[in-house]
């Protein structure tokens, strides 16, 4: 059972992983990479590390994306 | 160099390092599996010193050094980006408040509904770090984040205005010395850097561990505060700061 979980799990990063290499416009590789941020978190939840999968969720899913998208914001130039 | 090209060399490198990832992999004890000589030691000296998570065990007590090594790398970052992200002669703030984007009022809403939520929770997962998953890291990124829904919810002003970067900047630098002092401190009465000195207490309750909460005090006060500074750089070059190379080209 552990082991069809993980295997979902894995084939899920790996696929996330792909489409944020494979989003063209960054201001929606963020999104798409806030999306990996989850997975990844639900994968290190499953491997019974849930110190480690707070990390990613904390880090992975708000922080980060929002770094990208203001980088974004400020590169374009555009307003508030 | 053309687009069939670099697949091919992106395909060659990426099988060679799912091969070398696979013999490196391949010799690990399984998943699960009852041999497990890290945990048979970490997890009776975590007990010895009443610390129910064993992970914060591992961070803040029996391998603090790491700890503080990870510290003094966030801390360094903070100030490399602060500096990187300082405005150049060319930039100039403006400040239009009449220019604001519509909020939706469910947007606002939800934002100043879920900010004490998300303050507490972040909290919580600080208070905690001895006893459940979570710890001074985690929380201080909720935290930090958490104070942001000001600005999902409202105006930029209002999140400039409950956010004195300077007193922030404080914040740091006091949890990481926080931190290093813990650890002299340890030297003198325990006889050894970063020593847990403090009485154990009672396993799984709130005051037990030892210094490990402590630790995780100092390490949230440094997270949270060093994480509201490095969006406070990144913010005000976003929305603040016109003119330079940036916005020229």
């Amino acid at each position: 059972m552990n082991d069809i979980v993980l295997i979902v799990l894995l084939t899920l990063v790996a696929a996330g992983g792909t489409a944020v290499v494979m989003t063209n416009a960054p201001e929606r590789q963020a999104v798409t990479l806030s999306v990996f941020g989850v997975l990844l978190s639900l994968l290190f939840f499953s491997l019974q590390a849930p110190d480690v999968a707070l990390s990613q969720l904390a880090v992975g899913t708000a922080f980060l994306p929002l770094m990208v998208m203001l980088a974004i914001r400020k590169i374009r130039g555009g307003g508030r | 160099m053309t687009r069939s090209w670099r697949y091919a060399i992106f395909f060659v490198g990426a099988g060679l390092i799912a091969a070398l990832y696979v013999i490196g992999v391949y010799g690990m004890p399984h998943f699960g599996s009852t041999f497990h000589p890290y945990r048979d030691r970490a997890v009776p000296a975590a007990v010895s010193h009443r610390t129910a998570n064993v992970v914060s065990a591992v961070n803040f007590d029996q391998r603090a050094f790491d700890t503080l090594g990870e510290e003094t790398i966030f801390f360094a970052s903070v100030i490399g980006a602060a500096a990187l992200l300082r405005p150049s002669k060319e930039e100039r703030e403006q400040h239009s408040p009449s220019q604001g984007g519509h909020v939706m009022a469910s947007t606002r809403f939800a934002g100043y509904v879920l900010l004490p939520v998300t303050l507490l929770v972040g909290f919580d997962v600080v208070a905690h770090g001895h006893l459940t998953p979570g710890g001074g890291f985690q929380g201080g990124v909720v935290l930090a984040t958490g104070l942001h829904l000001l600005y999902v919810a409202g105006r930029y002003e209002s999140l400039e205005h409950f956010r004195p970067v300077e007193k922030f900047e404080y914040g740091e630098v006091t949890g990481a010395l926080a931190f290093a002092g813990l650890g002299f401190a340890g030297m003198a009465i325990g006889g050894s850097f970063l020593a847990n000195v403090i009485p154990f207490g009672e396993f799984g309750q709130l005051l037990s561990a030892g210094t490990v909460e402590v630790f995780n005090f100092a390490v949230g006060i440094e997270v949270s505060c060093g994480v509201v500074v490095l969006l406070a750089h990144f913010l005000r070059q976003a929305i603040l700061l016109r003119g330079g190379e940036a916005s020229r080209s």
